[in-house]
């Protein structure tokens, strides 16, 4: 059997007041979407959302994803309107579009029905925003964490060496450039003979 | 700026569009998915430079509108894009002598005075850089490879080569672009994707072809036969069930 917990208004809580909302259950929400071709992270794990800007009786406050600015400031469900800044990973990601209307859907079943959700393409997305927290949460779920700095000239020409998530043997090889979505490629470990994706330096 | 976003777009919509013809025929599964997971960036690309240009249009056109609603003659590409798929050798080729080019392109489009195409620009090169490494690869091992790879990718670059002199001879609205600023001078790149040639033909023992009589056309819209087949596949949807949405 399951229980199911369902909000309830109590007789009490009828007359009291709503509780507020402020900008940091914004990003709390924000933290249950999570990325649909690698469930395990969430979008801001990703660093996809780069802010959100609230426009709220003609008071605009931005607050970016990077230290989460702005965090207590309260917001206004019925009055504000909400335009939620996000950058693709991949230019050509099919995601993107499901990502745009999770997000929507969420801050929608917190009573915030005017929310624009937009792209933005500079500055360019990066594995190096993917922090240490969900590099591991990465390792757990099987997928090689990217092994290194993202910079042009080192992705062109050299060959990084991967460890294994499952052996921690750092003795793989690629199979493929292009593993089962563009942000990964195929490797396979030669001492416990596993293979795994490996989420590439971008 | 219109024809210069057009030949950006459609470079990358009808090569996208090529990679994408291997969908579930590629000589094997991986190379499958990196084929179509090249088309998906290179789609991607363009979508960004279509929705640019009809945001700066603003007759109300939408990047569906340009991709799906134009005819031949308005495609702005090169004709090296729109060539068959050939074998597989000859798909990397086409896709090498792309890429070697494309790659030190979106480099200096960095520097576009064109904030939103430097910022495109910047995007589209993270992709770009795997492009690049992806042909290179497979041009060593096919040159590097058996008797028979060597022989038809020398043949596929000796077939190809002639659509190379486009990449890098500027047509009169690239020469505009660049001296405003928001496009790429092709001279300046020149050396440098001549460079990655050599090199990577060399690693594969490749040699390369003469440079004799280029051709040359499509960035003014007069294209191959071959457009004209590919972009009634393409469009077809569109085309039969006008404004038609998903
Ligand atoms: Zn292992």
């Amino acid at each position: 059997m399951y229980s199911v917990l369902i909000p309830t208004l109590s007789g009490n809580s009828m007359n009291t007041k709503i509780q507020q909302v402020c900008i940091s259950d914004l990003w709390n929400w924000l933290e249950t979407v999570v990325d649909p071709e690698i469930p395990v992270l969430t979008i801001l794990d990703m660093g996809i959302v780069r802010r959100i800007e609230i426009r709220d009786n003609g008071q605009l406050t931005i607050s970016d994803l990077e230290g989460r600015t702005n965090a207590n400031v309260p917001v206004n469900p019925e009055n504000a309107r909400l335009l939620v800044f996000v950058t693709p990973t991949y230019t050509g990601c099919p995601a993107m579009n499901m990502i745009g209307a999770h997000i929507r859907l969420e801050l929608a079943a917190h009573g915030f029905s005017d929310v624009t959700v937009r792209e933005v393409l500079q500055p360019a997305w990066t594995t190096d925003w993917i922090p240490e927290s969900a590099r591991h949460k990465l390792r757990e779920y099987g997928i090689a964490p990217p092994e290194q700095e993202a910079r042009i000239e080192r992705l062109l020409f050299s060959e990084v060496s991967v460890t294994c998530p499952r052996c921690q043997s750092r003795n793989t090889e690629k199979l493929a450039e292009y593993g089962s979505t563009a942000c990964k490629a195929l490797y396979r470990c030669k001492d416990c003979l596993e293979p795994f994706d490996y989420f590439k330096c971008h | 700026m219109r024809d210069f976003l057009l030949l950006l777009a459609d470079n990358t919509q009808i090569l996208g569009h090529r990679l994408g013809e291997w969908c579930g025929h590629g000589p094997e599964l991986e190379i499958d998915m990196a084929m179509t997971n090249l088309a998906l960036d290179l789609v991607g690309q363009s979508r960004n430079y279509y929705q640019y240009l009809a945001e700066l249009e603003g007759k109300g056109r939408t990047e569906d509108d340009l991709a799906y609603l134009r005819d031949a003659r308005e495609f702005r590409n090169c004709l090296l894009v729109e060539q068959p798929n050939g074998d597989f050798a000859r798909t990397v080729a086409r896709n090498f002598l792309f890429d070697s080019w494309h790659f030190f392109f979106l480099q200096a489009l960095c520097n576009s005075n064109d904030e939103r195409l430097a910022a495109i620009a910047a995007k589209s090169l993270k992709e770009v850089t795997y492009h690049l490494r992806w042909s290179s690869e497979w041009v060593i091992r096919l040159g590097d490879g058996t008797e028979e790879s060597h022989r038809r990718i020398q043949d596929a670059f000796d077939h190809l080569w002639t659509y190379r002199g486009e990449l890098l001879t500027p047509a009169p609205f690239e020469t505009e672009a660049a001296s405003a600023g928001y496009g790429v001078d092709l001279h300046s790149i020149k050396p440098l994707t001549e460079d990655k040639l050599a090199d990577i033909l060399y690693q594969a023992t490749l040699r390369r072809p003469e440079d004799g009589w280029m051709q040359s056309g499509g960035k003014t819209g007069r294209h191959s036969e071959h457009l004209g087949y590919l972009l009634a596949e393409m469009q077809y949807v569109q085309r039969a069930y006008p404004n038609s949405v998903w």
